[in-house]
């Protein structure tokens, strides 16, 4: 041993660098050619993607709109005591004529009325009013003060909750966006909820998860009997067998969904055979699509494949000796499957579930062309905020919860599986 | 699993009760796809079998769906769009995954996992929020819109799938063999053409073609990041069936269909080829 020692002091490449040194720069340099070698793809995923949605997702936090359309009188508002009981001085009032005569112009005040209509409701027409009249204002011909131009407009300038509403906005950043997104809101007398009846996104939540795991147990019901049979049966077999399973997965969405519809819908396949054989008459055809009955079975579908693939690779590592071994000991063929087969496959019915779970609470396509009212999800409220509504706050918060709900879910994965092993096809 | 000769009753009825079920379970996923090849050939504007169609009456048939497709403006757009924007997405994602693949099976690599893990991020956000997020930083720069924002936001999509089936390829690479192309005096761009490239090949082209059905099936981006010009099929889709539901819908779907089975044969080709190159399987 000590022989070596002393001859890799003693070992020195032709050009008499010492072996520890030369191996050590070339490790280093190999290692920089892999980090060279990562980093264009490293960069492209930053700047065109992870970059865009964390930029998108800060909107949920974001509040300048307030700070930019009234500068002055957000910065007055700082100095006023909320919980006074009074109306701020006439410096802020002077200064919510001014910001609102140039916002008036510019045709901002609309967007701030907005936005606090988002928290109360009838800030809109109050701003556009207050728009309107200070549009035709004229500083010269003031006759008492400022305050009393304000409470002329609207007795809305009058309640003190109007003002304790703008001064909360008037922060930079805002938490409101995850109250609405959560039922609550922020009001003088704190935070509260909305009834159990009123509330939308948390029924909505609860929904997509209910729905989720529903379609991640159905799959887990309906794959595991396929992939239990692909792995046991002769490859020649198994492979042609497979076919049927991958020619979905490789199926775009849009015709799987569309095949959905012509089968489900009330004047469809399924239903005409079913009056066809006079199971149901022609006027009492199901409802089965346009609601989430029709999500629920079209998602199955389109996610199944997701669920035998990583199975059907676990079962196929359990040595069929195994299950020979149970039998030749005496146990039943549902003790041998219960024992030793099946605690065998908890990994893959693990990631395969949450592979599932992962892919259905994200879904957007399907449950918004089969959905209906009941069988919409997460997603489709997302889009339709940032398309239609246009309350982009709120769809970066839903955004954010989802998002944080799907990497819980990945680290999850990750433990698990290892996102290393993770395969296709 | 065949039944063995000493199988008892109970097995027995099982074996057959097990059986029925999954084919069952076969027909449910397989028969969807299937039954919308007769439906596309409907000669009435429904979307189920009329009368004739089940007597088999010629009358009954017709290609009229197929030919509103191959004559429609909007749809040979769509494909034309389809086709050039899933070609240079998969182009792009192609050589940034594979590149990256390279770098990441190399064991001298470090923080693997996190950098993975950001890598393959694409692949696990919900396509709402990527869409929304581009949706956003797309307009800001002025690329909503434009070919090019789509192109590159399909990449970034089609990425994860390349790094992950080129590095599954490079995780059975034998790295004496480009030891051995060194120790006789191959310089390294040499072995990598000649000994690198020609093993990974099977693997880069699944893992292209993946990116490419990525991009090509693509539609919640494409939707946000796109505009009227950049209609996809997908997207022609959707809003066919959101409008004006037509049996057009079911002969583009019977198409597409048909090229996702050529697909399925190119890629266990390569797949046979791949084994058969590592020497895994003696056939």
């Amino acid at each position: 041993m000590s022989e070596t020692n002393v001859n890799s002091e003693l070992l020195k490449t032709p050009d008499g660098t010492p072996l520890k040194v030369a191996l050590a720069r070339t490790l280093r340099y190999r290692k920089r050619t892999a980090l060279l070698l990562v980093a264009p793809l490293f960069l492209f995923v930053m700047v065109t993607f992870l970059f865009p949605i964390f930029d998108m997702l800060s909107r949920s936090v974001d509040n300048k709109i307030m700070h930019e359309i009234f500068p002055q009188t957000t910065a007055l508002l700082g100095e006023w005591d909320e919980s006074s009981g009074e109306l701020p001085g006439e410096a802020v009032f002077k200064a919510l004529v001014q910001d609102g005569q140039v916002a008036a112009q510019e045709k901002t005040i609309n967007r701030a009325g907005k936005r606090l209509n988002y928290e109360k409701s009838g800030m809109s027409s109050l701003f556009r009013k207050t728009g309107r009249k200070l549009l035709r204002f004229d500083p010269e011909k003031l006759e008492t003060n400022y305050t009393d131009v304000v409470l002329g407009i609207d007795r809305k300038w009058k309640d003190i909750e109007t003002w304790q509403l703008l001064k909360r906005e008037s922060a930079k950043y805002t938490a409101s966006y995850y109250y609405a997104a959560l039922d609550a809101q922020m009001t003088s007398a704190g935070l509260g909820f909305k009834d159990e009846n009123k509330q939308i996104y948390m029924t909505l939540f609860k929904r997509t998860l209910y729905m989720s795991s529903l379609i991640t147990f159905l799959t887990i019901l309906l794959g595991y009997p396929i992939a239990f049979l692909l792995a046991s049966l002769k490859t020649r077999t198994s492979n042609l067998l497979m076919i049927l399973v991958l020619l979905p997965f490789w199926t775009s969405l849009l015709v799987r969904t569309s095949a959905w519809i012509a089968l489900l819908q009330k004047e469809g396949v399924i239903n005409d055979f079913l009056v066809g054989i006079g199971l149901i008459g022609d006027d009492s055809r199901l409802q089965m699509i346009h609601n989430q009955t029709g999500t629920i079975i079209s998602m199955t579908h389109i996610l199944l494949p997701f669920m035998i693939l990583p199975l059907f690779s676990v079962m196929k590592t359990i040595p069929p000796s195994y299950m020979r071994a149970a039998r030749s000991m005496g146990a039943t063929p549902f003790t041998a499957f219960r024992r030793i087969y099946f605690p065998n496959t908890i990994a893959g019915i693990g990631a395969g579930g949450i592979l599932v779970f992962i892919l259905s609470i994200g879904f957007y396509i399907t449950p918004a062309l089969v959905g209906g009212t009941d069988g919409t999800m997460i997603s489709n409220f997302i889009a339709y905020h940032i398309s239609e509504s246009l309350n982009w706050g709120l769809a970066a918060a839903l955004g954010t919860i989802l998002l944080l709900l799907v990497l819980a879910l990945y680290i999850l994965y990750d433990k698990i599986v290892g996102i290393d092993n993770m395969k296709f096809g | 699993m065949s039944l063995p000769l000493h199988a008892e009753m109970s097995e027995r009825i099982w074996y057959y009760c097990f059986r029925i079920i999954c084919g069952m379970i076969f027909v449910f996923l397989i028969f969807p796809i299937l039954i919308m090849f007769p439906l596309s050939f409907n000669a009435q504007p429904y979307f189920t079998f009329t009368p004739e169609m089940l007597s088999l009456d010629p009358a009954g048939y017709s290609t009229q769906w197929y030919e509103k497709f191959f004559t429609s403006s909007t749809w040979q757009s769509a494909v034309r769009n389809s086709l050039i924007i899933a070609f240079f997405s998969t182009l792009i994602s192609t050589f940034l995954g594979t590149l990256a693949a390279l770098g990441l099976s190399r064991p001298e690599f470090p923080y693997k996992t996190t950098i993975m893990g950001i890598l393959i991020s694409p692949m696990v956000v919900p396509l709402i929020i990527s869409a929304a997020g581009m949706f956003f930083f797309y307009s800001r720069i002025g690329l909503q819109g434009s070919y090019i924002g789509v192109i590159l936001a399909h990449a970034a999509l089609a990425t994860p799938f390349v790094v992950i089936t080129v590095t599954a390829t490079l995780v059975g690479f034998d790295h004496s063999l480009t030891r051995a192309a060194a120790s006789l005096g191959s310089a390294p761009t040499r072995t990598f053409f000649y000994i690198t490239v020609p093993l990974i090949t099977p693997g880069v082209i699944s893992g292209a073609l993946f990116a490419f059905i990525t991009s090509f099936d693509e539609v919640v981006v494409v939707l946000f990041v796109g505009s009227v010009k950049q209609r996809t099929i997908p997207w022609a889709m959707f809003s066919g069936i959101r409008e004006q539901i037509s049996p057009t819908i079911l002969a583009v779907a019977s198409i597409l269909v048909t090229f996702s089975i050529i697909l399925l044969t190119v890629l266990e080709l390569l797949r046979r080829r791949n084994e058969r190159l590592r020497g895994m399987s003696a056939a």
